[in-house]
């Protein structure tokens, strides 16, 4: 409850930011803080410097325009509250079920991204409906995709002296949706699980993307399961198949409370009734 | 390193010198002697700890002092307005919504945030809105109950906004 | 008693406006002029030797004032002591020191102690502390830990057996070998961690000049407190005040004297500045006490026709590192003297194993000993059913004590004072609408839906009495409750009793059955406890005893005031007392109805003592100590319907209904909040709660991310009423409500779950049931 010792900045600009953490190799940036903090609360995080990225208007920002770009600060409150952001269904699902009230006030979709905490909800939403990420470092901007940005546990493709800036969501057409399980006590994901599916006139899907989250060390794509409904009327025996392989190839996780068995099965579970809200 | 900051607390500016680690909850119990807003995990779990900041509910142990420079902030010392009940109180007071007290002053700062979005949350609203606020004694049924009896009152005299 | 004005009224709670608007007084919320900040080193093994402390870089820190270890402070603080010596057990009482000296025994022992200008830089100089540990082996599973060649943590407890302890009635030998149908089953009660949200804390001053040690601490039992840290401290305890503020729950961990308040007084006598510590919930999962931690053989004997002749139980329990104040009671007479629950079971027996291990320390927990008592005899009723495929309903009405039997001696010797239980189970039965749920579910079945219905029919044993029968189970105090009443000449009264709230609501609830006694307003009635300076002497707050026993000792006060100013009635109206009336309030002459004095105006004359009766002294006030001659029982019916979700195993709650007999009510609202409480406490154990550890005594569970005490969307609406059946043990007809909720809702919940199982054949699964066991059981059974 008592962290340790740290300086303190407050940059105002993304360019002043990147500058603060190239001096400064034990600095962190701070963003909601609703990762971060709990861990140096424990003192599990011990950053030299904060950088805290709150003063920078422009990571606030939020555009919707078919897609959809968000400011790696915008909190996951002010997000909901854009309606157009509704369209991007696993995206809103995925943020209306982070944590609780107190933390959707603060904590920022960016913060999760970058966090990579494999129990968290967006890093699914995020590859399921092909999100970029755009980091600013210096030696200047570069656009990740999100399916080579989640590297491992709370390991991304960032620099440390890079600052996540923004996510863009492609207008893609797709129908979405996210399917959480719910750890009773920490509220993060046992298993999560976000779909996307593009589909052509006749209703035969044209590509689809599954992630899962929760039940793996960091959100991976269900490959087999996007195959399996790939190419077809998604009807609920497909549905069903593509199901029952959403957990082939996956590393899974496993403790006490849930087991990679029960994860592995949970993932099965969570990947149909998506494909059903997603399909329906 | 001492930071100067300076935020409204329940209407008053209140400047003070904080270490950057100063989480907000110790300063506003140890700085700033308002002790009723309370402590009861060190995960951020348990909304004991709950103030409003900049008209949001927000966990303040998991906010720096340093970050709250410039913030309106309300604790629960400021919600009641010149010995009037403010009625989410009259609530938990008519309801019973309290036992122990330690989560009460938490879990009325997340029915004010719920109330300002919603003036008439269903049972499932209210119970999906305290999710962040843990309470050990009540089996929040009372809790509940309390925050439609505020909602209740809040429609039928729709006076000042707090 | 006549029901008068207040007895009975759901009055808005007194202690509320304070507590609502930020003004209450925690124990952190003590503020004293330099006063320091104690943070407490912990051993992150469960079991090691102590090579080697060096506290030199931690002492050089900036702002820190003394760095102590184990060896620092031996000559100061004698061991933790426990207070519960099980008589007849080969109880031994291991050594525990308040901060080790030599050797750690569990994940949280204290190592050293650092106390400084405040709390981040005593962090600090924690975290600076180098402690060498040689890591011995450690034992969790306390069934492993009295095999030969398991971990032994202490040279003078052979097998790490603190205590083995047997009670028996009836002849159960015979019960088994007359039985139509015996059932064995390994049980589980899990450990639990109570987790109140005011984690514990202590602000220690000590005034060198008077020699005053003042104790702000969160306890439910000042002057257990006080006599216990009188004796660990050295200090007299006429010169030790315990203040207990506001307390922020407790559930019975607030019961035990720990080592984190000991050290604090220690270090404040030492230093002479007043010494301030709360503990993190981190600390608070490790080193307050839990709950239950029960492994069962439970054996159980019965006739074709649902008789159950016999219950058996072989139990381990789990001790944790070192006996806890109350420790040793709880999984012994709280819990045996149970089993015979409700029923008509003539025979039982229990064999208990109190076990040491490298965990936390068990005590109370919400119904201690009750609980785990009436899960096995609710499963052994639900296990009977189905052997027998008989109705689980039909088999409790078989068993049950009738309406007509009471007062009604029990297998185990207790008598049972009033009850109805039939009555209160018909009552459940008719709200829940048991035949047509049972329509309900076999449709849902046909459609492959899992609804399932448990039934919890309890009777429990609480406001535990006399004191002579403490004495003979061992528990080293009394189980009386003190009471003073006191008029002001103003004709204000003020209250002190010796239990205390820690969000029952005593000021409320006393305050009504005072101003009724006394025939004053509400608000003349001043309510004090928590404070051993103004309360001399109390037993505290724990098993449902504060009205039972504490409103009890003020009502037989107040009515010792009443008599006294009857006397003085009399003689200003000079007539004979005999011919005074007393009534809401007043003194009326019989007869001559416009002779009347107020009682204020006697409170008034008692103080002015112009004119007193021959031999009256002045004053208006009484003392009582109340022992009561026997226990109260509530009891009552809980019923659960769940849905289980087939996919995930999830448990959807889709009612619960509690019917509970706790006596008269005075104040319907606070009860109804103690149950809904309780029942989630229960409800939790069944479905969500338990502390896991791993084979090294590591706490998996040690958080609140990991450890789900419910919040508010995890939980049913409860459907709560009531069935009253007076107690004739007390003056006011009263029992208990604070843990019934707690002892029926484990095994309903669990019982429903269960039963929503039935078509897999499975007949039980260890608590909690969580989604993923369930899924298993589901899983197997299908492939
Ligand atoms: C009680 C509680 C419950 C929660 N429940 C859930 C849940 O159910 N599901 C869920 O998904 N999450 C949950 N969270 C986590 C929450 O979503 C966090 O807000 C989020 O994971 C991190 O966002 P943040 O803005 O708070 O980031 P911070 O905590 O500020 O930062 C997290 C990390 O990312 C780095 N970082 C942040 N922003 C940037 C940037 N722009 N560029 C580079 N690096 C950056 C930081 O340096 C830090 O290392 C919960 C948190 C709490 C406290
Ligand atoms: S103290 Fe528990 S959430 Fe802040
Ligand atoms: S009233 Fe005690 S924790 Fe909520």
């Amino acid at each position: 409850m008592y962290p340790a010792a740290f300086d303190y900045a407050k940059p105002a600009t993304v360019a002043e930011a990147v500058s603060l953490l190239s001096a400064n190799p034990d600095a962190k940036i701070l963003n909601g803080g609703h990762s971060l903090l709990p861990a140096m609360k424990l003192r599990l995080a011990q950053p030299a410097m904060l950088v805290d990225i709150g003063g920078i208007s422009e990571l606030k920002q939020v555009s919707v325009n078919g897609g959809a770009t968000i400011g790696a600060a915008a909190t996951y409150d002010d997000l909901l509250k854009h309606d157009g952001l509704k369209a991007h269904t696993a995206l809103y699902e995925a943020m209306s079920k982070v944590g609780d009230v107190q933390v959707r006030n603060r904590g920022t979709v960016g913060g999760s991204a970058a966090h990579a905490d494999p129990a968290a909800d967006i890093p699914a939403a995020l590859i399921a409906l092909g999100a970029e990420l755009v980091a600013v470092g210096p030696n200047g901007t570069r656009t990740i995709a999100a399916d080579d940005f989640f590297v491992d546990i709370l390991t991304t493709a960032l620099e440390p002296d890079e600052v996540l800036t923004e996510i863009r969501i492609p207008a893609s057409g797709a129908s979405s949706a996210y399917e959480k399980f719910a750890h009773p006590a920490s509220g993060y994901a046992v298993c999560g699980v976000a779909v996307a599916l593009e589909r052509d006139g006749e209703g035969t899907v044209t590509n689809a993307r599954i992630a899962v989250t929760g039940s793996v060390y960091k959100a991976t794509r269900c490959s087999a399961a996007e195959a399996a409904i790939t190419g077809t009327k998604a009807t609920a025996a497909d549905i069903e198949a593509a199901a029952a392989v959403a957990a082939d190839g996956l590393e899974l996780a496993g403790d006490h409370y849930a087991s990679a068995e029960y994860r592995g099965h949970l993932t099965k579970v969570l990947t149909k009734r998506a494909l059903t809200r997603a399909a329906g | 390193m001492a930071h100067k900051v300076s935020m409204t607390v329940n209407g008053v500016t209140r400047e003070s010198e904080v270490e950057p680690r100063t989480l907000l909850v110790h300063h506003i119990r140890e700085g700033l002697g308002l002790t009723g807003t309370h402590i009861g995990c060190d995960t951020s779990q348990c909304g004991a700890c709950t103030i409003i900041m900049n008209g949001k509910a927000v966990k303040s142990c998991t906010v720096l002092a340093v970050q709250a420079d410039g913030a309106d902030i309300m604790t629960i010392e400021g919600l009641a307005k010149d010995g009037q009940l403010h009625p989410i109180q009259e609530g938990f007071w008519e309801e019973h919504g309290l036992q122990c007290g330690f989560c009460t002053p938490g879990m009325i700062m997340s029915a004010y945030d719920l109330l300002q979005r919603n003036a008439s949350p269903s049972e499932a609203e209210i119970r999906h809105a305290i999710d962040g606020n843990l309470c050990r004694c009540t089996g929040y049924q009372h809790i509940v109950k309390s925050i439609q009896w505020a909602a209740n009152k809040m429609a039928s005299a729709p006076a000042g906004d707090d | 008693m006549a029901v008068t004005k207040l007895f009975g009224a759901s009055i808005k709670r007194r202690e509320d406006p304070r507590l609502m608007t930020g003004r209450a007084n925690f124990t952190d919320d003590v503020r004293l002029p330099g006063m320091t900040s104690m943070a407490v080193l912990r051993s992150p093994h469960a079991h090691a030797k102590i090579v080697s402390i060096d506290t030199s870089a931690a002492k050089a820190m900036p702002g820190v004032v003394a760095v102590y270890t184990g060896a620092d402070l031996i000559d100061d603080l004698a061991p933790v002591p426990c207070a519960w010596l099980v008589p007849n057990a080969n109880l031994v009482i291991p050594e525990y020191r308040a901060v080790a000296t030599d050797r750690v025994r569990f994940v949280g022992d204290a190592v050293a102690v650092v106390v400084a200008e405040d709390r981040y830089l005593a962090q600090d100089a924690a975290d600076k502390i180098e402690v060498e540990y040689d890591v011995l082996p450690a034992v969790v599973d306390q069934e492993a830990a009295t095999q030969d060649g398991a971990p032994q943590l202490y040279d003078n407890v052979p097998n790490n057996i603190a205590f083995h302890w047997e009670l028996g009635g009836g002849d159960i030998d015979a019960a088994f070998a007359d039985a139509d149908v015996t059932i064995s089953k390994r049980i589980v009660n899990q450990r639990l961690i109570p987790n109140p949200m005011e984690t514990r804390g202590a602000v220690a001053a000590y005034n060198p000049g008077s020699g005053e040690l003042t104790l702000w601490v969160t306890t439910q039992n000042p002057h257990v407190h006080r006599l216990l840290i009188a004796l660990t401290t050295s200090t007299p305890e006429s010169q030790v005040r315990i203040i207990a503020g506001d307390v922020g729950g407790g559930f019975g961990c607030k019961i035990p004297t720990y080592a984190g308040e000991m050290i604090a007084c220690a270090i404040a006598k030492r230093l002479g500045r007043p010494v301030r510590w709360q503990e993190d919930r981190r600390e608070n999962f490790v080193t307050t006490t839990h709950g239950r931690d029960h492994i069962t053989q439970l054996e159980v004997a019965a006739k074709n026709d649902g008789t159950v002749t016999g219950i058996r139980v072989k139990t381990y329990a789990s001790m944790g590192a070192h006996l806890s104040t109350a420790g040793p009671g709880v999984p012994t007479w709280l819990y045996a003297l149970m089993l015979p629950g409700p029923y008509t079971i003539k025979n039982f027996h229990a064999d208990v194993y109190g076990v040491l291990t490298n965990n936390t320390a068990t005590d109370a927990y919400r119904g201690a000993g009750r609980p785990e008592a009436t899960y096995l005899l609710e499963r052994a009723m639900d296990l009977v059913a189905r052997e027998l495929k008989m109705d689980p309903v039909a088999v409790r009405s078989k068993n049950l004590v009738p309406a007509g039997e009471f007062p009604y001696t029990s297998a185990a010797g207790l008598l049972y004072d009033s009850g109805n239980y039939q009555g209160a189970l018909a009552k459940a039965l008719e709200v829940i609408d048991y035949a047509g749920f049972r329509a309900e579910q076999a449709k849902a079945r046909e459609e492959g839906r899992l609804l399932g219905i448990g039934f919890s029919t309890y009777v429990e044993v609480c406001g535990l009495a006399p004191s002579a029968a403490a004495g003979a189970m061992g528990f080293q105090g009394g189980l009386w409750e003190s009471a003073i009443v006191r008029f002001h000449p103003t004709g204000k009264v003020t209250v002190f009793t010796g239990t205390n709230s820690h969000g029952q609501g005593h000021k409320t609830t006393f305050a009504q059955v005072v101003a009724d006694e006394l025939g004053v307003p509400f608000e003349d009635v001043d309510i004090v406890h928590g404070d051993t300076q103004m309360v001399p002497m109390g037993m505290g707050t724990y098993g449902s005893r504060s009205l039972a026993v504490g409103g009890a000792a003020i009502v037989s006060a107040s009515r010792m005031v009443v008599e006294k100013a009857r006397t003085i009635a009399a003689h200003l109206m000079e007539v004979g007392v005999d011919d005074v009336t007393f009534d809401s309030g007043t003194f009326y002459v019989t007869g001559a109805p416009d002779k009347v004095k107020t009682i204020q105006e006697v409170a008034l004359a008692s103080y002015l003592a112009w004119n007193m009766p021959e031999g009256v002294t002045p004053g208006l006030e009484a003392t009582y100590f109340y022992d009561p001659s026997n226990n109260v029982y509530p009891f009552g019916t809980h019923v659960c319907v769940v849905e289980v979700d087939k996919d995930t195993g999830q448990v959807a709650f889709k009612r619960y209904v509690a019917i509970d007999d706790v006596g008269y009510v005075v104040n319907p609202m606070i009860v109804d909040g103690q149950v809904h409480g309780g029942i989630t406490q229960g409800l939790a154990q069944a479905v969500y709660e338990s502390a896991v550890y791993d084979e090294a005594g590591q706490l998996l569970t040690g958080s609140l991310m990991d450890y789900a005490i419910p919040k508010a969307a995890m939980l049913p609406w409860f459907e709560v009423d009531r069935t009253e059946t007076p107690s004739p043990t007390n003056v006011m007809g009263i029992k208990g409500a604070g843990e019934t909720g707690t002892i029926a809702s484990t095994p309903a919940v669990a019982n429903a779950i269960l039963d929503a199982l039935a078509p897999y054949g499975v007949d039980h699964i260890d608590m909690p049931l969580t989604p993923q066991k369930i899924w298993r059981l589901i899983h197997e059974q299908k492939g």
